[in-house]
């Protein structure tokens, strides 16, 4: 599914939710459909209020702490044990995780 | 209508360190399943990844290899999907600020001389886990999920799409093999999936400038299979192509047992990967300095090690390419000339007895677990050189030093293949000479072509063990034409 890259100005559209829950593997009703579409559409307003500011000069942030340049040092620490790694699947075989088939 | 191929490569090389990319899990290949994973490689909630700054140094020094520019800053990003191998349901990789781009690698083509091939980017990311579909599965409904490999540093070099022939394939993904090896970045075993080719391919009317629609292919685990791919894939599009139809925009994916590609998944249903900066880790800067320091601790790489073997060696420019192609044979060459000096012998026993055992064993056997070792092979050298033996004995003792990996002065002992000595030649050069009368006739007559033949039969009757030279000064000593 192709979708273009904004709805309406300000909006978000019901197909939209629907491929945002394909791709998040949410199951959705028709009815969280249409709530989640109001709700998104007004955290978007929000958003876009926040685009009013001139922002000139200010540098992107991904991180709120000014660090840089955190590293490990290539030494090896103990692993888990076979059976804690799997302690919390659902299902599994053979020192597994066990999962449908994947073609 | 005449098409022509436009190639490119994503490369992934899983990185030569003790640890994972994030996590101080270990990345042994081959330990039983699941035992090398932690909360981080698992993916448990509130696990924080910490960058292994050894992955990131090595990611530096391809980079720096391949001629690219290294952003002041760089960092890493999600890339979003479900898949069971993929336990956060993100892979951590490097979209919007990669740490190399811009770079190129320059291909050998033999007599056709080098080739310049573009590098789009190099990005540092995770290998994923593995899937195991159970033995003999025909009846299953399950898959099992092994995470030991979950997060293991990999390197993705993109190339753009230069490649133009199957010899130019074929010498890029050599290149780039070598110049990893070089670097000590990855160990290359493709067999093991530590290098991985992904192929990008497209035709277009011969002479044309615009790109055709390009199909992806994966599960390639050979060179020889990228090549056969190519081939396939060729045939396939032009197929499509002169029966007017539209080649599909997808991804595809290697059938070995039916030598066809199928396809994997279309584009229109590709996922949608969301991309954003990982919160979890911080912006790596990357000063001019470290940049200076990498460059200059860079290794000799294998162009550099070609010239220079041809000029401090004196061999064939082309042998010089043979025997730097890959690390491992060259200082395996080194080490044989330390031990004798005497670098064409070695050189020729290596080109043709070497490495024809070495391509049968197959593409990842290497010089550094070859049986010979390079003391074994510079010993054999130093035996025919000081006539211990002759060459033709050195014919028979090598394929033992292959099967035993033994030393050949061990091997001559033990085989009883010393040299005769000269004295008990004399007698076997007269049996011949009077069991052919006519051949000493014609000796005596001038016709020096007959010794050839007496020389035959001596060297036959003594089993190869006799001096060559010795036995035809003996034929003409008692032929009485010296
Ligand atoms: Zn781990």
């Amino acid at each position: 599914m192709s979708l273009p890259k904004v709805d309406h100005v300000g909006e978000i559209g019901e197909e939209r939710v629907r491929h945002v829950a394909l791709l998040s593997r949410l199951e959705l009703t028709d009815d969280e459909v249409g709530r989640f579409a109001r709700e998104l559409t007004a955290v978007i307003h929000h958003i876009n209020k926040l685009e009013e500011l001139d922002l000139t000069g200010v540098e992107p942030t991904s991180h709120p702490m000014p660090l840089t340049n955190v590293f490990r040092q290539d030494v090896v620490v103990p692993s888990l044990p076979n059976e804690a790694a799997l302690s919390n699947a659902p299902e599994q075989r053979d020192g597994c995780f066990k999962v449908p088939q994947i073609i | 209508m005449e098409f022509e191929p436009v190639i490119g490569f994503e490369v992934h090389a899983e990185l030569k360190t003790n640890t994972k990319v994030w996590c101080g899990c270990p990345t042994t290949f081959g330990a039983p399943v699941n035992t090398q994973t932690c909360p981080v490689c698992l993916g448990q909630p509130g696990a924080l990844p910490v960058l292994n700054g050894r992955a990131f140094e090595i990611s530096l020094g391809v980079a720096t290899a391949l001629n690219c520019e290294i952003p002041r800053e760089t960092d890493f990003d999600r890339k979003n999907y479900y898949y069971p191998d993929l336990p956060k349901n993100y892979q951590i990789s490097q979209q919007f600020r990669p740490l190399g781009r811009g770079g190129w690698l320059d291909i050998d083509l033999g007599a056709e001389g080098t080739r310049r091939i573009g590098i789009d980017n190099i990005h540092l990311e995770e290998d994923a886990g593995k899937n195991i579909h159970p033995e003999g599965a025909t009846h299953v409904d399950y898959s099992l999920i092994d995470l030991n490999r979950a997060g293991t540093p990999l390197l993705e070099i993109v190339s753009t799409p230069d490649i133009r022939t199957k010899a130019e394939a074929e010498a890029y993904m050599k290149g780039m093999k070598s110049l990893l090896e070089y670097l000590d970045a990855s160990d290359c075993k493709m067999e093991e999936g530590r290098l991985r080719f992904e192929l990008n391919i497209s035709l277009r009317p011969k002479g044309s400038s615009t790109l055709g629609q390009k199909v992806e292919i994966k599960n390639l685990n050979s060179i020889s299979v990228v090549l056969k791919c190519i081939d396939h894939e060729i045939e396939r599009q032009t197929d499509i192509l002169e029966e007017g139809g539209e080649v599909e925009g997808e991804s595809r994916l290697w059938d070995e047992a039916k030598l066809v590609t199928r396809t994997m998944r279309k584009k229109e249903t590709s996922f949608d990967y969301r991309y954003f900066p990982d919160p979890d880790l911080v912006t790596i800067v990357v000063t001019e300095e470290q940049k200076k320091r990498i460059a200059e601790e860079l290794p000799e790489l294998p162009l550099a090690k070609r010239a220079r073997f041809a000029e401090q060696y004196g061999i064939p420019e082309y042998d010089a390419g043979v025997l730097t192609a890959n690390l491992q044979m060259a200082d395996y060459f080194e080490a044989a000339v330390r031990a004798h000096d005497n670098p064409k012998s070695v050189s020729n026993w290596m080109m043709t007895e070497m490495i024809r055992r070495l391509n049968e064993a197959g593409e990842d056997a290497g010089a550094a677990d070859f049986a010979v070792r390079p003391e074994a092979l510079a010993e054999l050298v130093r035996m025919i050189d000081d006539d211990s033996i002759t060459g033709k004995i050195a014919k028979k003792v090598y394929p033992l030093m292959v099967e035993t990996g033994r030393m050949p002065s061990v091997i001559v002992e033990e085989e009883g293949l010393k040299p005769i000595d000269d004295s008990a030649i004399e007698p076997v050069v007269r049996k011949v000479l009077d069991e052919n009368p006519k051949m000493v006739a014609e000796i005596q007559d001038g016709k020096m072509k007959a010794i050839g033949g007496l020389m035959g039969q001596v060297m036959r009757a003594t089993g190869g063990k006799a001096n060559p030279q010795t036995v035809q000064t003996l034929i003409k000593k008692l032929c009485g034409v010296e």
